[in-house]
């Protein structure tokens, strides 16, 4: 973990209200691993926000690092208009990363909206491991729709525009019935629904599902104790997404 | 800095005997047990660490959501969430003793038996400098900020666990009183040996599409620079009406705020919400005032404490004291 400034490469509406920021961080980039990710300062004391936005690592290539958000706040539309050369505090990179190692022949990556954010990074990583890679994108529509960096891609859109009309479980789920995947995982990102609904399906078929959360935190490395998910089994109620996750096994939580 | 100037600032000062080397000190609730983010900040230049609240059993805290950012500042309701005093004692505290800074545990409870349990398990301890007792928080059903409203059973709290300690007992005032100097002047009259002021003021925020309170427990602790004035004004208050010292705590981000703090009247500072922010202000804020201290002369930082230059004829806090 380091904290450090970090000058801003570009920051690019890749979809509607979409961005790609891109910064450099040897640092960063040199113990990265999938899943990890990044707290954000986008404004100096008294300019913006007082509080660290979270954000998942999107992808490294070389020093740089990439993070994909929405503008929709104060902070992220602030983080938004950077550009080349200016700086932003960075900590990181924080947390648990996917476990990719386990015993498993396809990765079935499932992602709704911006929760495609940590998988182009996996996707790298799982290509070095020979796994065969299924991904599964769900958008509102066709103007959100963000693909780089994924392998053998299944869009979903809500309204249709593109793709398969409903949403990303919907059109997960048949898949799974008609196709031989050897041993499968499933690593997933999106609104709780989703992630509950496919929690559901994983534990029908008995795939092992791990998902990436997110949570209100205010520091990103648990000082704070501000990011609780239900966890099951005994000991401790809570875990914290920040520090225990933010990827958990869906057996482990309760959504 | 260089070790010279470090050399000519002096910038410790003692509290019942005890000799802490900076003013500057974090506060409980905002730098966990220590150990989080120890390869960022290097806690020996503080004054202390004030633990993460400690109770008898673990507390598993509230259920999410706990933070909400407002205007310069956060409402959390964490709800004590904590280890408890026995896994503290035999996962953190040997960690914690062996850094070169004092540990001042935080001790939290629902019931005046479980403050002293708590404080009488730690005294068998070694390696602790002193104790904040917080009577004080506001997101727990029983106990906390009833204990810290009332001004009697705050005074019991302090003149109980003053029987069973030698070592510095800290009481954390809350602001949510009418007036916060009575708390200060009777912790003070039953042996607490310092004040820590303030905790976090009761807040609210409501989300407008679903009409629902943002915070699980509708209400939280308001905290960050938006209580900075607040803080600043109730350490003035308490350090105008009793002769302990007082840590101020609320808001500070800078070592500029933490002066402000010294000339209202505190003998030392707490830094809390900003290491959410930026893990190692504390030591920027260190450093800033050692800055100051040359820029202006100051040979010891004891002389900025209360040095506020105020023509109280028209201050109406005169009427409260």
């Amino acid at each position: 973990m380091v904290q450090q400034l970090c000058k801003v490469e570009s920051c690019d509406e890749v979809a509607a209200k979409t961005f790609l920021l891109r910064f450099a961080s040897s640092e960063i980039t040199a113990s990265a691993q999938p899943g990890q990710f990044v707290n954000v300062l986008a404004a100096e004391a008294g300019e913006g926000p007082l509080l660290r936005r979270p954000f998942s690592i999107a992808r490294v290539d070389g020093d740089i690092v990439e993070l994909f958000f929405h503008a929709i706040g104060t902070g992220t539309l602030l983080l938004s208009r950077k550009r080349h050369g200016e700086t932003i505090d960075v900590l990181g990179p924080l947390g648990q990363s996917f476990r990719v190692d386990a015993d498993y022949d396809t990765a079935l990556i499932v992602a709704g909206g911006i929760g495609v954010a940590p998988f182009p990074f996996l996707t790298a990583d799982l290509l070095k491991r020979c796994k065969r890679i299924e991904t599964f994108v769900g958008y509102r529509n066709a103007g959100q729709i963000l693909t780089s960096h994924l392998q053998n891609i299944h869009i979903a859109t809500d309204d249709g525009s593109k793709g398969f009309h409903g949403n990303v479980v919907q059109l997960f789920e048949p898949f799974l019935d008609r196709t031989d995947l050897g041993k499968a995982k499933i690593f997933a990102c999106g609104p709780t629904v989703m992630l509950k609904a496919l929690s559901e399906l994983a534990k029908r078929k008995n795939i092992c599902c791990e998902v990436s959360l997110e949570g209100h935190m205010a520091c990103g490395v648990g000082l704070c104790q501000g990011c609780p998910v239900e966890r099951t089994g005994d000991g401790s109620k809570y875990a914290l997404v920040c520090k225990d996750g933010p990827i958990f096994l869906t057996t482990d939580i309760i959504l | 800095m260089t070790a010279s100037i470090k050399n000519k600032i002096k910038t410790s000062f003692t509290l019942r005997g005890i000799e802490f080397k900076n003013r500057v000190f974090v506060a409980s609730g905002t730098f966990g047990y220590g150990d989080e983010v120890r390869k960022l900040v290097d806690v020996s230049r503080l004054g202390g660490i004030f633990t993460k609240s400690l109770s008898w059993k673990p507390r598993a805290g509230n259920p999410p959501q706990r933070i909400v950012e407002t205007a310069s500042g956060m409402l959390n309701s964490i709800g004590l969430a904590n280890i408890g005093v026995h896994t503290f004692i035999e996962q953190k505290l040997p960690y914690l003793r062996k850094l070169d800074t004092r540990i001042i545990p935080n001790i939290a409870a629902s019931s005046l038996q479980e403050y002293c349990d708590v404080l009488e398990l730690l005294e068998e301890q070694e390696g602790i400098a002193a104790y904040e007792i917080n009577v004080s928080c506001p997101n727990v059903k029983e106990g906390g900020l009833n204990f810290g409203t009332d001004c009697s059973m705050t005074g019991k709290i302090t003149a109980s666990l003053r029987k069973l300690t030698n070592k510095t007992l800290i009481i954390k005032l809350t602001p949510n009183v009418t007036h916060i100097s009575e708390f200060a002047r009777t912790v003070e009259a039953e042996g607490a040996d310092a004040v820590s002021v303030i905790n976090t003021l009761i807040g609210m925020a409501i989300d407008i599409k679903t009409r629902k309170p943002k915070l699980s427990t509708v209400t939280g602790g308001l905290s960050g620079p938006a209580i900075k004035p607040v803080a600043l004004a109730k350490v003035y208050e308490v350090a105008k009406s009793v002769k302990i010292p007082v840590f101020g705590v609320g808001g500070i981000a800078s070592a500029e705020d933490a002066i402000e703090f010294l000339l209202a009247g505190a003998t030392a500072v707490q830094i809390g919400t900003m290491n959410f922010v930026d893990p190692v202000i504390s030591v920027k804020i260190a450093d800033g005032l050692e800055i100051y201290a040359r820029e202006h002369g100051i040979l010891d930082m004891g002389t900025l404490v209360g040095a506020l230059d105020a023509d109280l004829k028209f201050s109406v806090l005169q009427s409260w004291l």
